[in-house]
């Protein structure tokens, strides 16, 4: 096993940057004009942070603890560090902006949706994660993503932060490739 | 067992809430912590959320409580279990069927979790110990010994008016002696670091062993009230009157009745508590207890977020165990 660190803080804010301009664009040509935008805690609220300033939405942004919808909970039980969903604005009829840190199986965003649908029914929901990666257990796809990184099925990409902000990686990257 | 032993597993996580002994601090603020985000569910269009979906939770009460047993039973439907009410008051019990066996032909009956309230003191450790693996016991009350959730909601109560703990003076007026609530609250208090726990009750409704607990003692209300933070008031049950450890609800009301012009000894923005039912003019006036210090009804609605706190964080490990 080792652990190693894979983008530094600048770094990723440039990729932030990068996926301001695709998202703005991308609303563009949806034709949404007034997103909101959630984060998922704890490393999407980062993200969502950074974002939210550059792409200057106006509803303060929403924050969600998924830990109540997991589908594992029977499994690994309660989070010990479970925070408040905070979403300070009307989800109904509301198009909104999902971020997180890193998609993998997709069950994270499937449990926001559903807990975003206990808020209200949204008009849309678009997603933007960071960091993509193989591994998807559920028919569920980013909208716009800031970097896939060619990741064996041993390794795992965590962000670190918030300031400063730090990707590191830990496992085995013997069988990459084979993935 | 101990109840150490008993409630928690061996990484320390919740398996039944049976008394508030044998926690550690991390352990009860880590309750409040997830209590707190319950506590935001109210404000949502959907105010339940999946976590106990598929789950049986049965109310086990074997004293009447009509507000306990309610609060019980909407936290675990906002988790999305199914509930099951027994009230043996009028059941099994009084047609001569033991606690043992109450047990076995409910648990034959899949539920994960009973939440129980008895009388006898002890009744609830006595279930955690023989029901099957993977079951929760939750205590609602037991004799005068414990009532774990109630006190859980006391210190959120306070927590969410007075932030941090450790500089706080907390005074608890009545009647000690029979109080699994004041008992549990002590308990609670103590080992979240308060500064300073006082009761205040005429003699004959302290333990002998009150100072043991850790608290100071008073039997004059006015003096025990200077500069307290937190006023808990306990509710006076008539039946004390019968056993004559009291000479009347008047006399009583003389001495340790709360009004407006005793609560101007504690601090201007002390708040008042209580567990209810109320004996407005026994133990408060409704000057008080409707007053701007009051936060009694705040009291039953944080009463549902930590009831499921303790739920889901007991079913969620205990599962665990039968998963893996």
């Amino acid at each position: 096993m080792s652990n190693r660190s894979f983008m530094q803080h600048q770094a990723i804010l440039d990729l932030i940057q990068g996926m301001a301009r695709i998202t703005r664009r991308h609303l563009r040509d949806k034709r949404i004009n007034q997103p909101a935008m959630i984060g998922i805690h704890t490393g999407g609220v980062w993200v969502a942070q950074r974002l939210h300033q550059l792409l200057q939405i106006e509803p303060p942004l929403g924050k969600l603890d998924i830990s109540f919808y997991r589908d594992d909970f029977t499994r690994i039980g309660m989070n010990p560090q479970v925070k408040p969903s905070q979403i300070p604005f009307a989800v109904e009829d509301q198009h909104i902006v999902l971020v997180d840190d890193v998609i993998q199986s997709g069950r994270t965003i499937r449990a926001a949706m559903n807990e975003i649908f206990d808020f209200g029914r949204p008009a849309s929901i678009t997603l933007v994660t960071l960091i993509e990666r193989s591994g998807r257990e559920l028919p569920i796809q980013p909208d716009i993503i800031g970097l896939e990184p060619p990741l064996a099925d041993d390794e795992h990409i965590r962000l670190q932060g918030p300031d400063p902000l730090i990707l590191q990686i830990n496992g085995d990257p013997g069988n990459r490739g084979d993935a | 067992m101990s109840y150490e032993q008993l409630q928690t597993d061996e990484q320390g996580r919740l398996r039944h809430f049976l008394s508030i002994e044998g926690f550690r601090r991390e352990q009860l603020l880590q309750i409040l912590d997830t209590a707190e985000s319950f506590a935001m569910l109210p404000g949502r269009q959907v105010k339940k959320v999946p976590l106990l979906r598929g789950k049986i939770i049965t109310n086990l009460f074997f004293e009447n409580s009509t507000r306990t047993r309610t609060t019980f039973e909407l936290a675990a439907k906002l988790l999305s279990a199914d509930v099951i009410n027994f009230n043996m008051d009028v059941s099994a019990t009084s047609k001569g069927e033991t606690l043992l066996d109450t047990l076995r032909n409910i648990e034959a009956m899949h539920s994960d979790m009973f939440v129980v309230r008895h009388s006898a003191s002890g009744a609830a450790h006595f279930i955690a110990r023989h029901a099957a693996p993977g079951v929760s016991i939750i205590n609602a009350g037991d004799g005068c010994h414990a009532h774990p959730t109630q006190a859980m909601l006391d210190m959120f109560t306070i927590r969410r008016h007075k932030g941090d703990f450790t500089p706080l003076r907390i005074a608890i007026v009545g009647d000690v002696q029979h109080s699994r609530v004041a008992r549990s609250q002590i308990m609670a208090l103590n080992i979240l670091g308060v500064s300073e726990v006082r009761v205040i009750a005429p003699r004959t409704l302290l333990p002998a062993d009150v100072r043991t607990l850790g608290v100071h003692v008073f039997h004059d209300l006015e003096q025990g009230l200077k500069d307290v933070d937190v006023v808990i008031m306990l509710r006076l049950q008539h039946e004390r009157m019968d056993n004559a450890l009291l000479p009347s609800a008047h006399e009583y009301f003389q001495l340790y009745g709360l009004t407006a012009e005793r609560l101007e000894y504690a601090k201007p923005d002390a708040i008042v508590m209580h567990p209810g039912p109320i004996n407005r003019g026994v133990e408060i006036t409704s000057e008080v207890a409707d007053g701007p210090q009051s936060v009694i009804l705040q009291q039953v609605s944080y009463g549902i977020a930590i009831r499921m706190a303790v739920m889901s964080m007991a079913l969620g490990n205990s599962s665990g165990e039968q998963g893996s």
